[in-house]
């Protein structure tokens, strides 16, 4: 009975013994009840808004993603009141007197009128470009995060897919909306575009000339760039962005190992109120550092660049960002061909443009299918891991993003050069060793790295932390007080589960009953062995109890051999209650 | 005498009681300069001035500056030397003047150490040595000569402008409209959209134009310094290269309409600031939102610590 009297709150004006009138609903009760009668509201709302999210700081780096494309949409509207997506040759006549008089497409001179003639249309283009810079980079950094807690861990496979669609997605839509413009800088891309499409072996030049409707530039890619970067590519980020959420509220979030916190629970707090307000602010954050962006730092100054003109070029002709990594690639791509038959493929562009990106991306989706298939793992987790933890996971990760500033770095050598006075030469060469060996340095780097934190945390668990008191010994011989950790942080540390090195040629399945080896055994106990074998486990209960074994007995000896209260201060070994007292003064 | 010393001996006492102020000293000095200039001006040769913008005294000027500071690489005469490894200096007979004002004229000559091109720092001769420098090389043969003030302002350009019925301002936009579209077809590509400058092969670079003088940037375009083409006046007419010039002008006396420039290197040092500042600062948010957890939890957190 969801009907507007209870809404309102208390029911009755009296409780005297005459029977109970009704108290009128306030006039915002009315509204809510008039609401939910039609649309049911109330039922859905209930359990939404009280549905429990854990407290974590990189719990919202989606977040920025999710606001920044909010702000991508409403900026975006605003700019296509103005720009006319037209490659129509037209004489501008506005506000910017350097490029008075000239032809050029329309698509630049409304590029022109909104940045000089619109109110308010340059800070809001210059957001737009902005919001765009962060929406990727947000992706990768809430992927960055996924990746390293093993969040993508079953249930969550599918989500991690989609989440990573939805990066190529906002790189493609990157790039159509850098071409809308039509200033030099988009048409140089677009030239890079069409050699990368052209450099496809066979079907190349066909489908260069179906994409620009004739030989580049022709004038219909501007329209067909526009049609894909307003309706079609939004079209599909949103609907995956709705798909990617319900599945998280469907999954639920996964939350950090602790005390009270299970695979079965969520610990944390409701949506209503904490995390509408949190999330709601975070949007203003968002919008603002945005417009403060657009406001303050130039992006793209178009009106320098002049409108697209095949025969002109500029130095420093580089990609946003989010192609920076392909930009490189090519740039430190030998200049391998082929010609067959008269015919030449250019792998010198096809590699670097078509199959290492692709290649990349793929690696990178089919990660939690490759983790899964060498645990042989089929359970479902809902507690995160610490990196260090998944010391080989880590050690891709870290891996792939030495690979990615590399590639990165190369796209900008020339930058480079300049800046630092290096030799554009130089670079490319280092890079191209560079992009095979350092990112492997880096791997095994990461990964001891990785191993000697868990020891640490063993050490924790065994021996207690470092108090950083130094005691001295009758002898003379220094010890490092060590305390036991609270057994709250030693539940944390313990709560994970102990890695398994597949060895093939064991097979016995989980009934114990003997198994055939599969096909790509071999290559499943190489992989488990680089990932897990090195690691370093959690002691065991008994490993535990001989360690506090070991520190009473240690304490027992102090005791008798008159240690235990030898001078001032070493009250503070931890084994004495010292509520009373403060170790350095006062506070 | 008593009568005469008394008066004199009273203004020496006032003098040296001031004799160990810390301004007695500065003014000593000044008082000195004064006097050894204005003795210099009364005694110096006044036709001295007036010799040396003789051509004939510049040229032996310049020579003698020239076998000094130019000859080991370039040869006494100019001619130029090879070395085992390939050449040494250029031969300069031809050069012209205009390209010894550039070279000297920006620092770049002479060169401190041999390398891929001739890095730019203070210049080492006085504009009178320049000159005469300029004077001597030319005198080898006959080159492109220091361009005068007219030739790379738009000075001519307006005043032809104005004859046909431009306004003043019409005039000049216009050839600033050409001049940008000279420039990003001819130099951008080297030079960068805006004359950031920007990387050549092997440690070659292209200079920066922002700091480059208008009669500098003349002197390039006409002989080719270091990597750069010759850009002759059947290539560029000299109207064309005030235009150029005037356009990069223009550009640098634009305010920055949309903020601050970011070094004006394009998409790289953008994408720089996107992740720096705005994931840096977006993430640094998102730390502090959740650190900053409900009141309710604060309270009771702190309650805790009491108990």
């Amino acid at each position: 009975m969801s009907t507007s009297e209870n809404v309102g709150g208390s029911v009755a004006s009296t409780n005297g013994k005459t029977a109970a009138s009704a108290k009128k609903p306030g006039r915002g009760s009315k509204v809510v009840g008039w609401a939910d009668e039609r649309l049911g509201l109330a039922t859905a709302a209930k359990k939404n808004l009280r549905k429990v999210f854990p407290d974590h700081w990189s719990f919202m780096l989606g977040e920025i993603a999710l606001w920044s494309f909010v702000v991508l949409l409403i900026s975006g509207v605003f700019l296509t009141f103005w720009f006319k997506p037209s490659m129509a040759e037209v004489q501008y006549f506005g506000s910017y007197s350097q490029l008075n008089g000239m032809h050029m497409s329309e698509a630049f001179a409304s590029t022109l009128d909104i940045s000089f003639d619109v109110r308010g249309g340059l800070m809001v283009r210059q957001m737009h470009h902005w919001a765009a810079m962060l929406f990727i980079a947000a992706m990768l950094v809430h992927m960055m995060r996924v990746f390293l807690t093993g969040a993508f861990r079953k249930p969550r496979e599918v989500n991690w897919i989609i989440g990573g669609i939805l990066i190529l997605l906002g790189i493609v839509e990157g790039f159509a909306g850098y071409s809308l413009p039509d200033d030099l800088l988009s048409g140089t891309g677009m030239r890079i575009a069409d050699g990368l499409v052209k450099a496809t072996p066979v079907v190349g030049t066909y489908m260069s000339f179906f994409m620009f409707g004739g030989e580049f530039p022709g004038d219909d890619i501007i329209p067909r760039l526009y049609m894909a970067h307003i309706l079609l590519i939004p079209g599909l980020i949103l609907a995956l962005i709705a798909a990617h959420m319900l599945l998280l509220v469907y999954h639920k979030h996964t939350q950090w190992p602790g005390p009270g916190r299970t695979e079965e629970n969520v610990v944390g707090f409701p949506m209503l109120p904490v995390y509408m307000a949190k999330a709601g602010g975070f949007f203003f954050i968002v919008f603002g550092m945005s417009a403060l962006m657009g406001g303050l730092l130039t992006i793209n100054p178009v009106w320098k660049y002049g409108p697209y003109d095949p025969s002109k070029v500029t130095a420093g002709s580089q990609p946003d960002w989010y192609m920076g990594i392909a930009e490189g690639t090519l740039r430190i791509m030998p200049g391998w061909e082929t010609h067959l038959f008269g015919h030449t493929l250019s792998w010198n562009i096809f590699l670097p443009g078509q199959v290492i990106p692709i290649v990349l991306l793929l690696m990178v989706l089919s990660w939690p299918f490759l983790e899964a298939w060498v645990t042989g793992d089929k359970r479902e987790h809902h507690l995160l891991q610490r990196p260090r933890n998944a010391p080989g996971r880590t050690a891709f990760l870290a891996a792939m993003i030495t690979l990615y500033g590399l590639l990165w770095a190369a796209g900008g050598n020339d930058v480079l050069a300049v800046l630092f006075h290096l030799n554009l030469n130089h670079i490319t060469y280092f890079m191209r060793g560079a992009v095979f060996v350092i990112p492997i340095l880096v791997f095994f780097l990461t990964k001891r790295w990785c191993i000697s934190l868990q020891r640490h945390d063993n050490d924790k668990l065994l021996h207690g932390y470092e108090t950083g008191i130094i005691m001295r010994s009758a002898e003379g011989g220094y010890t490092e007080r060590h305390l036991p950790i609270s057994e709250e942080s030693a539940y944390t540390l313990t709560a994970r589960d102990r890695d398994e090195v597949f060895v093939p040629g064991s097979g016995v399945d989980a009934n114990g009953v003997a198994s055939k080896d599969g096909k790509l055994d071999g290559i499943r106990g190489k992989l488990s062995t680089t990932l897990f074998a090195d690691n370093i486990q959690k002691p065991t209960a008994e490993e535990l109890e001989e360690a506090h074994h070991h520190a009473d007995d240690e304490h027992a000896h102090e005791i008798e051999a008159g240690l235990d209260h030898s001078a001032d201060g070493h009250q503070f070994d931890g084994r004495h209650p010292v509520d009373e007292e403060a170790l350095r003064g006062k506070h | 005498m008593r009568l005469l010393n008394r008066p004199l001996n009273r203004v020496a006492g006032r003098l040296s009681r001031h004799r160990r102020r810390p301004v007695a000293g500065l003014l000593v000095m000044l008082l000195g300069l004064f006097f050894t200039g204005a003795l210099y001006a009364a005694f110096a040769p006044a036709n001295a001035e007036k010799e040396s913008t003789t051509d004939e005294a510049k040229i032996a000027q310049g020579r003698e500056l020239f076998l000094v500071g130019c000859s080991f690489c370039h040869g006494a005469n100019g001619e130029g030397m090879t070395s085992q490894t390939g050449q040494l200096g250029p031969s300069l007979v031809g050069v012209g003047a205009a390209a010894v004002d550039f070279q000297v004229g920006t620092g770049r000559m002479p060169m401190a150490q041999p390398g891929q091109q001739a890095a730019v720092k203070d210049k080492l001769y006085t504009d009178d040595e320049v000159e005469a420098l300029s004077a001597y090389v030319a005198s080898l043969g006959p080159g492109p000569s220091i361009p005068s003030k007219d030739e790379y302002s738009l000075d001519k350009e307006i005043a032809e402008g104005v004859k046909n019925g431009m306004t003043d301002d019409e005039a000049r936009n216009a050839a600033i409209v050409r001049g940008g579209q000279l420039f990003l077809a001819n130099c951008s590509a080297c030079h960068n959209f805006e004359g950031s400058g920007g990387a050549m092969p092997w440690g070659k670079n292209a200079p920066s134009l922002r700091k480059t003088s208008d009669k500098h940037i003349y002197e390039a375009m006409l002989t080719g310094p270091q990597q750069m083409d010759v850009f002759s006046n059947g290539n560029i007419a000299p109207e064309d290269k005030a235009a150029i010039i005037a356009y990069l002008n223009s550009i640098e006396e634009n305010p920055g309409y949309g903020g601050f420039g970011l070094g004006g290197l394009g998409p790289v040092s953008e994408g720089m600031f996107a992740w720096l500042l705005g994931i840096g600062g977006l993430v640094g948010f998102a730390y502090w939102i959740a650190a900053h957890s409900t009141r309710s939890e604060k309270s009771e957190h702190t309650e805790g610590n009491q108990a």
